[in-house]
């Protein structure tokens, strides 16, 4: 290597170790409220959609604006506000059963669209899809409270067991056709709203930029198989799939993904850590508690546990499975019906059955225990935990852990009652032949050995 | 001889064991919670001590256990009730291979390997149905000590059936079963049911092998015992330190840090 090129790697290096993924990612999440906040102002069009489903790539190429309902409940559970929101829309007659992202969101209504972040603009259309059965009921509820249009996407799921469809395959090529038609309707209707045409060649570009996206974050994934992995999945990982989700299809979604990636590429190279010793690799399944995820990771980051990858990354971000899906940008609209056919088939299914992804997640990320998170509030995401926990315990002596609380209902988070179950997680983890606890130990009385 | 103790902070009641070098017990102690956890977490050391008729610097290691475990402020370390248990169960029963833990507001049922280690658990999440509670509804509402409800629920021939999961709301169906005239045994053998049927679910979540050795407070009623044994199909062991078995894990714990490996290896 010339000097020329050993100074560009070592600048490289440089902007690469000076950028922080959680700090440059709470910067772009302010930046997003703001938009939000300005789009009235700057006349722009506003659409509601989730993060699952969502054909956000031909919203974008009409310049919608995105307001993402499940990332500002999410919000006011990182932003320890939840509770208030959750309380109005109980006084409002929901029952403490239903979902509490819906609750905050219409606590949020309720509060006349002010939220911890900022004002949420209200949408001139709001994209469901049949993702989350919640998600019809849900646009159902802006319907009736706000006069929202809906459009509902209609994503074929998987028709049996063990089945699945293959692209390219008969079956495949009849779904892609049944979304394609689907998102034509949908294009008609943003033509209607925006008073724009349709541009083919700004939803190439958004798909491009999407295509750039996965690519990094598959790569942002791969690289926590390294021991010691260089981030926490339900901590630093959270932060990521945000940007993922709400800058998709942007230049500031590619730069942020791709710096982040080069930022992580230099802690692996160095081999940095999340924590100063990682004595157990963990995976998470299922949906995070916001509202005390800090406090989780703490639980687990005391005796050495580290969350090496969690399947929340997969699929909640964009409902994109990691791998083979991306999009062919030589034909836009077919190639984002083709790959939206298969990642709402790959995402629903992992929902159901989960075994056999999660067996090839312990093996490709080499965990030592498996933490599954049941939310109170969402059966849809909590029902087949134990049969899939028995699974892999007789399957693969995976020692695993049953913890429940909820998304954002900090009523559901009992400290106590979790911090039991994770010390007694790591006592068998260590029984079974682990890594000695961490400074564990009280002060010794007078008079005893320590 | 040098000695080492387990004191087990719970909900409802604290208890305190002393071991010797060859794990032998020489004191226990069992008090109500009835002051702050660190001042009854002293006073059962204190009395086990007492117990056992000896110093308390001839105590080498204590272990805390339980909920209210950080509450061993004179302790050397704390260990969760499940390992606890599971450790101190196979102490008294060296086959056992599911432990059924019933205490004052937790229920955990755990799979014991064959090396005698915690293999899984499960425990009660959110809710007290199930749990030492349920029984302690049915005493309030029956005005009864709960050490006589297992023996009369035995005498039922007609068990009604317990609806609800609720402890509190179980307390109303209970009056309610009453003020109807239902005889108390039989009220009270749908409690016991109720409660094992809860019990026996959270165990299967984890798997019942024999041996079941059956811990906590709850052990003492007969007519769980029983009603445990026919729903899990099996013997149940229980022993007269079934009530102790988490401060006697925790104090078999504090033996292999006091006396090493060698003495564990042996024990095991």
């Amino acid at each position: 290597m010339t000097g020329k090129a050993v100074g560009a790697a070592a600048n490289i290096a440089d902007t690469a170790a000076a950028f922080d993924g959680r700090i440059e990612g709470q910067r772009l999440m302010r930046d997003w409220y703001k938009a939000l906040e300005e789009a009235p102002a700057r006349g722009q069009h506003v659409a509601n959609v989730f993060v699952m489903g969502n054909a956000v790539e031909i919203l974008r190429a009409f310049d919608f604006q995105l307001v993402f309902p499940e990332i500002n409940s999410l919000q006011t559970g990182v932003r320890k506000t939840s509770e208030e929101y959750l309380r109005l829309s109980e006084d409002y007659g929901m029952s403490p059963d239903v979902c509490s992202y819906v609750k905050a969101d219409v606590g949020l209504i309720l509060k006349e669209h002010e939220h911890p972040a900022g004002r949420i603009p209200r949408a001139h259309i709001a994209i469901a899809s049949n993702m989350c059965s919640t998600f019809i009921k849900w646009a159902e509820i802006w319907e009736r409270l706000l006069k929202t249009p809906t459009f509902v996407l209609d994503l074929p799921g998987q028709r049996a067991g063990n089945w699945r469809v293959r692209p390219g395959d008969a079956q495949h090529a009849a779904d892609a056709r049944w979304v394609e038609a689907q998102f034509q309707d949908l294009i008609h209707r943003c033509e209607a709203i925006t008073g724009k045409r349709f541009d083919l060649d700004r939803l190439a570009e958004v798909e491009d930029r999407v295509n750039k996206m996965v690519a990094h974050w598959n790569n942002v994934m791969a690289l926590n198989r390294v021991c010691p992995a260089p981030y926490n999945a339900m901590l630093d990982g959270l932060t990521y799939i945000g940007i993922m989700n709400v800058y998709r299809g942007t230049p500031e979604g590619v730069a942020f993904m791709r710096n982040l990636e080069a930022q992580l590429k230099t802690k692996v190279a160095r081999g940095e850590g999340r924590v100063a010793e990682e004595r157990y690799r963990l995976l998470f399944s299922g949906t995070p508690c916001y509202v005390s995820m800090r406090r989780l990771v703490e639980l687990f980051e005391t005796w050495g546990g580290v969350f090496a990858y969690s399947d929340y990354l997969t699929f909640a971000a964009g409902g994109m499975d990691a791998g083979d899906l991306a999009y062919d940008t030589s034909r836009p609209l077919e190639s984002l019906a083709e790959v939206t056919a298969l990642a709402a088939q790959r995402g629903l299914s992992n929902q159901f059955f989960a075994h056999e992804r999660l067996a090839q997640q312990i093996r490709d990320y080499a965990v030592d225990g498996i933490v599954f998170h049941g939310i109170k509030s969402c059966r849809f995401v909590s029902s087949g935990m134990a049969d899939t926990r028995d699974y892999l315990n007789k399957r693969l002596k995976m020692p695993s852990l049953y913890i429940e609380s909820d998304l954002i209902d900090p009523r559901y988070w009992s400290d106590a009652q979790i911090k039991n179950r994770v010390d007694a997680f790591f006592e068998t983890l260590r029984q079974s032949g682990g890594a000695p606890p961490a400074g564990k130990s009280v002060p010794p009385a007078t008079g005893r050995a320590a | 001889m040098k000695y080492v103790a387990g004191v087990d902070v719970g909900s409802t009641q604290t208890k305190a064991v002393i071991i010797d070098e060859n794990k032998t017990i020489v004191g226990r102690a069992l008090l109500d919670m009835e002051t702050s956890m660190v001042t009854v977490a002293q006073d059962a050391f204190k009395e086990a001590l007492g117990n056992a008729k000896i110093a308390e610097d001839d105590v080498l290691y204590v272990v805390g256990t339980g909920y209210g475990r950080y509450n061993v402020t004179f302790g050397n370390e704390q260990v969760t009730e499940i390992s606890c248990h599971a450790r101190g169960a196979v102490a008294l029963f060296p086959g056992t291979r599911t432990v059924i833990d019933i205490g004052g507001q937790d229920t955990k049922a755990i799979r014991v390997k064959d090396d005698g280690q915690v293999g899984d658990f499960t425990m009660n999440d959110k809710c007290a149905a199930g749990t030492g509670r349920f029984l302690g509804a049915a005493s309030y509402a029956l005005e009864m000590p709960l050490s006589e409800l297992g023996p009369l629920a035995l005498k039922s021939q007609n068990p009604v059936r317990i609806t609800t999961t609720c402890t509190v709301f179980a307390e109303s169906e209970i009056i309610s079963h009453l003020a109807k005239g239902l005889l108390p045994e039989d009220v009270l053998m749908g409690v016991h049911k109720a409660i094992t049927s809860r019990c026996v679910s959270l165990a299967r979540r984890v798997g019942i092998e024999p041996e079941v050795t059956f811990t906590g407070g709850v052990s003492r009623n007969v007519a769980i015992v029983k009603l445990l044994g026919e729903a899990a199909a099996t013997k149940i062991n229980v022993s007269p330190d079934a009530h102790f078995c988490g401060a006697l894990g925790a104090a078999l714990f504090s033996h292999d840090r006091a006396f090493g490996s060698q003495h564990r290896q042996a024990a095991a």
